[in-house]
């Protein structure tokens, strides 16, 4: 019996649930006030809504089927899974995405797929609700597509004529666990993608010997995403290969994601609650990465056992292991040192940049751009605070770290 | 010095205030000796108000752009204290001319405060605003209707952002602090206060599928949700009932 649009909906959007990724961000600015069509895009992207999980909803997030041939262990689609099938044809996704978008829930489509029949015609198809959106529709919106690693580069090329990201999932943090849970996927085909589309996108920013600029691919980026907890992956293999990614593909974004118990799940998988502690320092450490000036490697280095300390954030875990750095002048300090500082972001210290060019900063003006004075004390000094012996304690980490918790019985 | 008293109605936006403000300055009125007051609050404890200043001469005051476009958002902010606090910042910046740059200072550190929560009530209206259809039988457009409750006089920041996204519908965002209309061609923003309509849109229940489906039982995080989704605006969420239902079930299942 057929399914019903609504529970085909149901099936196709649990199944896309465990790709992290909803950013809607990073895209060329457009709108549609000058041609007709519908749609625009921000620099920055919108969250329309968030789910109980925490997490935002951005995008139409949906597989166009959930059918497939490959069997990786972590994913609830793999073809030895007993869940139920679905597909939706490529006139049903573009009018569901056009009707959400109208109503402003989305700002646009992230589609994915499992694999029937072969890569090309998975991709192909995956490329044509992106075509039929764009040139028949007139969609402005954002297009996220989760590219297919062995799709010929060609599928690869015309993707990134009308998506805004394209995505390649590395899926496991080391070689040895894609070999151990996704049999059929292989991690040198999947690097061989991502570098096509990095030189794809690279090449737009060249314009060709004729003058002519090459077509638009991608402006959004390509990012992709590691499950963590699956298998013995510490956070510096894992913060490694982000190191690389970032730097050989050089990705927009790495996401992390907490394995997730399945229904249908593989015996070969932990039956545990996900490890959101330890995706979370791990998106820290990344922001430190991304934002903060840090190296991966210095992140992890004096972790004992290469895995982020659980009770306090990466970044105060590396002021306490660094103390020689410490304090740091407020007033003197450059911005790299600055974000240092635990207890300082970027803004605070845009301010603080700022404002130190007319004015000497003192304790009660951090207290007013409500800085934690608590957290900032041991690490600063200013003409009215230096921290005396504060820095050398023993026990400063307890002052930071959370009181102890009795352990659960059951 | 006697005081100065300006009246303004609760809505006024940055051009009213900045015919008040215009004479007060070049009369060089500093602003302990102005009160601000609503129209909307009981007028009777200064019931002889001084006449607004005559100008005595064209003093040309120039102000930075800057400082007028961020004076501009301040007055977007619904607390009375707006008047003041501009009036303050606009007087003070005529002779420091690093206040806005000054990020410790009191009156910068509130009405930075202020402009930020505007940014992300503006945000938050792009994305929290639910639009429903209703379009007439034999239009050639489609007509879409909202209600959303904005907490600060945001509805001409937020306009163009609906009016380059939306142009190929006909659409009204009605609020209680006014309206914003576009039908095709032009856009309409009001300071007229609206009635809240709701009416069905068929396409809600799938949203409401959608939105059921994606969500992991596993990874319940009611905290980070409220923090980023505030619970003041869920009554004008399509989503938001199934809240409750979604994390008793959650709670049933066991990992």
């Amino acid at each position: 019996m057929k399914r019903t649009f609504s529970e085909r909906l149901a099936l196709l959007s649990d199944a896309a649930k465990y790709d992290a990724s909803c950013a809607s961000s990073g895209s060329d600015r457009r709108g549609s006030k000058k041609e007709p069509g519908l749609g625009s895009t921000e620099r920055s992207g919108i969250c329309h809504s968030w789910t109980p999980d925490g997490r935002c909803v951005s995008l139409l997030k949906i597989l166009m089927t959930n059918f497939c041939i490959y069997d990786c262990a972590y994913c609830i689609n793999r073809v030895s899974s007993g869940v139920e099938r679905a597909r939706f044809s490529v006139e049903e996704i573009v009018w569901l995405t056009m009707e959400f978008y109208r109503r402003n829930y989305i700002e646009g489509l992230f589609l994915s797929s499992g694999i029937i029949r072969s890569s090309d015609y998975t991709m192909e198809e995956l490329v044509r609700v992106a075509k039929v959106l764009r040139l028949d529709r007139g969609f402005r919106g954002y297009i996220h597509l989760k590219a297919i690693p062995d799709a010929s580069p060609d599928l690869l090329a015309e993707a990134g004529l009308y998506a805004d990201r394209l995505s390649i999932n590395v899926e496991m943090p080391t070689e040895t666990g894609l070999t151990q849970y996704a049999p059929e996927k292989d991690s040198i085909g999947i690097r061989s993608a991502m570098g096509h589309i990095r030189k794809k996108m690279d090449a737009t920013k060249e314009k060709t010997l004729a003058g002519r600029r090459p077509p638009r691919f991608a402006p959004g980026g390509q990012s992709t995403q590691m499950i963590v907890g699956a298998d013995a992956a510490t956070d510096q293999d894992i913060l490694s290969s982000s190191s690389a990614l970032y730097s050989d593909y050089r990705l927009k974004r790495v996401y992390y994601s907490a394995f997730s118990p399945i229904p249908h799940a593989s015996q070969a998988l932990p039956a545990q609650k996900p490890p959101l502690l330890r995706e979370h320092r791990l998106y820290q450490a990344d922001w430190l990465f991304r934002f903060y000036g840090f190296q991966f490697q210095e992140i992890t280095e004096n972790r004992p056992d290469g895995m982020l300390d659980l009770e306090v954030d990466p970044k105060l875990s590396w002021a306490l292991d660094n103390r020689a750095v410490f304090p740091v002048d407020i007033n003197q300090a450059p911005r790299e040192l600055l974000l240092r500082v635990p207890g300082l972001g970027p803004r605070s210290v845009k301010v603080l940049l700022a404002t130190r060019r007319h004015k000497t900063i003192r304790l009660d003006d951090l207290e007013r751009l409500r800085v934690s004075i608590r957290k900032i004390r041991p690490f600063i000094t200013t003409p009215d605070w230096r921290p005396v012996k504060l820095i050398d304690r023993m026990d400063l980490k307890s002052l930071f770290a959370p009181p102890p918790q009795q352990l659960s019985l059951l | 010095m006697k005081e100065h008293l300006v009246s303004l109605p609760d809505a006024a936006p940055f051009s009213l205030w900045r015919l008040h403000v215009r004479p007060l300055l070049a009369a060089g009125i500093a602003p302990e000796h102005i009160i601000w007051r609503s129209t909307s609050e009981q007028d009777d404890l200064f019931s002889q108000p001084e006449p607004p200043p005559e100008t005595k001469t064209a003093t040309s005051q120039t102000i930075s752009k800057d400082c007028l476009r961020f004076l501009e958002t301040l007055l977007c902010h619904a607390s009375p204290e707006r008047f003041s606090l501009a009036y303050r910042i606009l007087w003070r910046s005529r002779r420091e001319r690093a206040l806005l740059k000054t990020g410790t200072d009191p009156d910068v550190v509130m009405a930075n405060r202020m402009a930020h929560q505007i940014g992300r009530e503006v945000h938050k209206m792009k994305a929290f605003v639910r639009f429903r259809e209703k379009t007439p039988q034999g239009s050639n457009m489609r007509h879409f209707v909202a209600w959303f409750e904005p907490e600060h006089h945001i509805l001409e920041k937020a306009a163009p952002f609906f009016a380059r996204r939306f142009s190929d519908m006909n659409w009204m965002v009605l609020t209680p602090k006014g309206s914003i209309g576009w039908d095709g061609e032009t856009c309409v923003v009001t300071r007229e206060a609206c009635t809240r309509t709701i009416f069905e849109d068929e396409a809600e229940a799938l949203w409401k599928t959608y939105y059921r489906s994606i969500f992991n039982p596993a990874r319940v995080k009611v905290k980070a949700m409220r923090s980023e989704m505030s619970p003041k605006y869920w009554k004008n969420l399509p989503e938001t009932e199934l809240i409750p239902e979604m994390l008793a079930q959650a709670a049933r299942q066991t990992w």
